[in-house]
């Protein structure tokens, strides 16, 4: 017999755990094979507490409780957002109805894969950046790396919750699953290509929190409008601490930015590499490969899945509720830009229900434009004369009506010969990842930042920045 | 046309009103004599002997009561009452009144009955013979095709006929296409001829085509006929046995529950040891069991066509049903032949029911030898591994038991057994499974053995099987239909698996099609004068 455990002390949680002990067995069955992977593929560096933020309630007020944690005993609870018992379905043929507590059966396999897949992406990151606490930049980001990667845990924990809870055997089974993939294995790879990616270093880090993460925001924020009212209260509990992880990227690249144009005015040249700061170009280049890869996380730009999901009320629109219009989309129209074999690009006109997903790619483009605006104002109060941009989003793409096609970051569509040319200049090459990793050397002293990148503006909750986020051996 | 009264199938011969019922010493009598105004729904009069459900539902009845009332009976003489008619087949204006799932029903039930008359002649001894004293059409010829002999009234003027096709836009879709061909074995291109000629075939012809087995003049025909079927009985070596009487139906052991899309049938096994056979009579648990099945299948088909799952429970104690099992199987005794028939075929009932068929075995359950075949019948089967879901603190756990009643006693409608289905090929297998015989299997033996779907435990039990239930009530009825059909028969053909599956899936997608449906249809411009419209793309 497994040792009972204390499900209260051991999961925080506020679904009624300890009532349901069916649930209990299978989270039961499920944490030492959690455990397990986060001691085979969570963080390689060993540390003796860092100073972590966790979940105490879902509340407006005081949901969150810091204190220096010993990062394997870290206290992994399933959060819902609260439940508004009038809520009711705002989209979709099933609109006006009041939500569902329970998994309809016709759509019980089309939520599954929806959570499965979201719950893939998860520990996924996790695996990614597993060895960056051994080069990690300062102390201060060292902590941040952990609070990324336990509440990325806490996120595996709230999907796993829901399988568990709603989609019997077969969920039990998906949610082992999840911790059977890995990223970038060969035998099991993670599901979507940019959680194969390698994060090899902390620019690429910065990088993903700020791109990627970011897709995963928008992504949580349909499944925050679905019917099925557990995931969308699980959802809405993410958001709130997938902002962090943001917040993460958006300061990060500032920082190195920062730094970088601090080398360039103190050297008075744009080729800082040899006095350790990480050239604009080589930013330009992490920026276009993560924001591209991450566009491909949207998916096809028509869908007729993300069309369906809408139609039955499973996965909204960003804000659904904020938009004005008749919540079917059926008379809808909206255009895409097609490109061709002869290098123009077509519009061409679709129902608006058909390009969901372009839909959120937009909402999501606008948004990271926000965080070059800042890097470029970042540049110029520094007087430094560059711009960083977002690439066309038919570049470097391997997903979609972009796909198979050769565009380039300003959007012309050239031949195979011009593409393999230029890209060098538009993506990481070899010596830029080399170069940026040799740049990479943990600094573990307190108050002590590495040379490639600015220390932060703030410290954590209220801490100064030389505050002792982690304690080492 | 919607019935709103349910359709209920038990009939006594004193209250028959199409049919005539009599019995002379070895020889009976099965008189056709419709009454035009006795529709089991208005809106048709059934003209010229042609039936409705009602119809055949008493014909049902008669078919039973001469096995278990009248075993001394050998020879079944179908016939019709009235002059110059036979039976003009399944009345066309019911037909084109229907909604499709009435249709589709009436003519399985009506299949079921006609292979039921076949059963009788092969395994009870009471041969049916149709003496065809006038117009044979359609449904009507195809009663005659059910039966041992056709006796063709030679008056130059009466034929067998199939006029679906020409007159119909439709099939002779209860057995006629394929019993032609596959049991009277008529050459295909004269089939092809005769299937394809409004006004059929008489005299000498029919007898030289196959389509019936001799021609009797008219005049004294009843009494030539009688003669032949003495003749008939007199080949035969079956006992003039004392029957038992069919008393009216009580729901005892067999309890409905109808819920939405779901229905729950829990049999109930017997509370005593068994007693003796024809003393019990129908009050046996055996044949009263049987009995409520029967009808229990019956109705729920007919009247409740929205229940889409059907969950097979069972209660009881697996010994008492054993015990009386054994009082039946392999008993040298026509009654425990007959009891051991009617559970085979109302099993096929369930086989050939366009239902999800679910069993849940619990605790408390005695799915044992005969009673596990209403299991292997399902599409799945759930076994729950641990206490009864309402007593956590109890002692009792499911478990099932294989007997020899699950290695031949039963055979699907393909000849093989529902295990033999099941592993269909894998003599190993089967080898291994009777070697399980005669104990109680545990869940996980059950498991193991592979004669359960899953078992899940007691905290999974009700997540799972809600689970299970929720997915099925979420798909299409019709791709259902087709699926569960396809996964149910595998292996062998047999003629009865040609007409519940071949013959009727193709009639059923006629029946749907605007060129027999539509409102220039076939069966909607039929009596009216004007000629059917037909879409000319062949499909």
């Amino acid at each position: 017999m497994p040792e009972k455990i204390d499900y209260d002390a051991k999961i925080p949680n506020n679904v009624n755990l300890a009532e349901d002990r069916r649930l209990q067995r299978a989270l039961e069955g499920w944490q030492p094979k959690f455990l397990h992977w986060w001691g085979e593929m969570g963080p390689t560096l060993e540390t003796q507490g860092v100073y972590l933020r966790t979940a105490v309630s879902v509340g407006r007020e005081g949901w969150a409780h810091f204190d220096h944690v010993n990062v394997p005993d870290y206290r992994w609870g399933i959060f819902l957002a609260e439940r508004d018992p009038d809520r009711r379905i705002a989209f979709g043929e099933h609109q006006g109805e009041p939500v569902w507590q329970q998994v309809p059966g016709e759509y019980r396999a089309d939520l599954q894969r929806l959570i499965v897949i979201q719950g893939d992406t998860e520990p996924a990151s996790v695996e990614q950046q597993k060895l960056l606490g051994l080069t990690a930049p300062s102390l201060y980001d060292l902590r941040n790396l952990f609070q990324v990667n336990v509440e990325e845990g806490r996120h595996l924990w709230a999907m796993v919750y829901l399988l568990h809870a709603y989609f019997g055997r077969e969920g039990r089974d998906e949610a082992e699953g999840l911790l059977m993939r890995n990223s970038g294995s060969p035998d099991a790879p993670r599901i979507l290509g940019a959680f194969n990616e390698e994060t090899a270093d902390w620019l690429a880090f910065y990088m993903f929190t700020y791109f990627t993460d970011r897709d995963g925001k928008y992504q949580l924020g349909t499944l925050k409008e679905s019917s099925f009212d557990p995931l969308s209260r699980t959802c809405e509990f993410m958001l709130k601490e997938e902002a962090h992880h943001m917040m993460v990227g958006t300061t990060g690249v500032d920082r190195v930015v920062t730094r970088s144009a601090e080398l360039i005015r103190e050297h008075d040249t744009y080729d800082i590499g040899p006095h350790g700061g990480i050239p604009l170009d080589i930013i330009q280049k992490y920026l276009n490969f993560h924001y591209t890869v991450s566009l491909d996380l949207f998916g096809s730009e028509t869908s007729t899945n993300a069309a369906n999901y809408y139609t039955a009320g499973l996965k909204g629109r960003w804000q659904e509720t904020r938009r004005r219009d008749d919540h079917k989309l059926t008379e809808d129209a909206r255009t895409l830009e097609r490109p061709n074999g002869d290098g123009t690009w077509t519009t061409e006109e679709l129902q608006a229900i058909l390009l969901l997903n372009l839909d959120l790619r937009s909402e999501y483009m606008a948004d990271c434009q926000t965080g070059v605006k800042r890097w470029n104002k970042i540049l110029a109060d520094a007087g430094v004369d560059h711009t960083f941009r977002l690439p066309h989003p038919g570049f470097n793409r391997e997903v979609g009506i972009n796909s198979g096609h050769h565009v380039t970051p300003d959007g012309t569509i050239v031949d195979e010969a011009t593409w393999e040319a230029g890209k060098r200049k538009w993506l990481p090459t070899t010596e830029d990842l080399t170069f940026v990793r040799s740049l990479m050397r943990p600094v573990y002293e307190r108050g002590k930042i590495a040379s490639w990148v600015a220390p932060p503006r703030q410290g954590i909750n209220g801490k100064p920045i030389d505050y002792e986020y982690v304690y080492l051996t | 046309m919607t019935t709103t009264t349910p359709v209920a199938f038990d009939r006594r011969p004193d209250e028959y009103r199409h049919w005539r019922l009599r019995v002379d010493g070895e020889v009976a009598w099965l008189e056709l004599d419709v009454d035009e105004q006795g529709g089991l729904v208005p809106g048709y009069e059934l003209k010229l002997n042609s039936y409705d459900l009602g119809v055949d539902i008493e014909l049902y009845d008669a078919t039973q009561r001469l096995r278990f009332e009248h075993p001394e009976v050998r020879v079944v003489i179908v016939t019709s009452a009235k002059d110059k008619v036979f039976c003009a087949g399944a009345n066309i204006r019911m037909l084109a009144a229907s909604e499709h799932h009435w249709k589709v029903n009436f003519c399985k039930f009506t299949n079921e009955t006609r292979n039921g008359m076949e059963d009788a002649t092969e395994h009870s001894g009471q041969v049916y013979v149709a003496a065809v004293n006038g117009t044979c059409a359609g449904g009507g010829y195809e009663i005659a095709l059910a039966c041992e002999k056709i006796f063709l009234i030679d008056d130059n003027s009466s034929t067998v006929a199939l006029p679906e096709v020409p007159l119909l836009g439709v099939l002779p879709g209860t057995g006629g296409l394929t019993r032609v061909v596959d049991k009277r074995r008529v050459r295909r291109d004269l089939a092809d001829v005769f299937a394809t000629r409004p006004d059929g075939v008489k005299g000498k012809t029919a007898v030289d085509w196959r389509l019936v087995d001799e021609l009797v003049p008219r005049q004294d025909f009843r009494e030539k006929v009688l003669e032949k079927a003495r003749e008939l009985a007199r080949q035969s070596e079956k006992p003039a046995d004392q029957g038992i009487e069919l008393t009216p139906l009580e729901h005892r052991y067999v309890d409905i529950d109808v819920a939405g899309n779901q229905a729950t049938i829990t049999v109930k096994g017997p509370e005593n040891d068994p007693g003796d056979l024809h003393e019990e009579g129908a009050g046996g648990w055996f044949l009263a069991m049987t009995r409520e099945l029967d009808d229990t299948i019956l109705r729920l088909r007919t009247n409740e066509v929205e229940a889409g799952t059907w969950i097979l429970r069972t209660q009881g104690d697996p010994a008492k049903v054993l015990a009386h099992e054994q009082a039946v199987l392999g008993q040298k005794d026509w009654l425990a032949n007959e009891i051991t028939h009617y559970f085979k075929r109302t099993l096929k009932r369930l086989d050939v029911t366009s239902r999800s068929l679910i069993a849940l075995i619990e605790p408390g359950s005695c799915f044992t030898g005969a009673l596990l075949e209403i299991a292997l019948a399902a599409d799945r089967q759930y076994i729950l591994d641990g206490p009864p879901i309402d007593d956590e603190d109890s002692d009792e756990r499911a478990s099932i038991q294989l007997t020899d009643a699950n290695f031949g006693a039963f055979p699907m409608g393909n000849g093989l057994t529902r295990l033999q289905a099941r592993f269909y090929g894998d003599e190993d297998h089967l080898a291994w499974l009777a070697r399980e015989k005669n104990r109680e299997l545990s869940p996980a033996e059950a498991l193991e053995l592979g004669l359960v779907t899953d078992a899940p435990d007691d905290l999974d039990w009700e997540d799972e099987i809600r689970i299970a239930l929720e997915g099925r009530a979420s798909l299409s009825p019709d791709a259902l239909t087709g699926m569960e059909a396809n996964h149910r028969f595998v292996g062998p053909e047999t003629i009865e698996t040609k007409i519940f599956g071949r013959l009727a899936a193709w009639q059923n997608w006629i029946f749907t099609r605007p060129n027999a449906s539509g409102p220039e249809g076939a069966l909607r411009r039929y009596g009216t004068g004007q000629k059917a419209v037909f879409d000319r793309k062949r499909v």
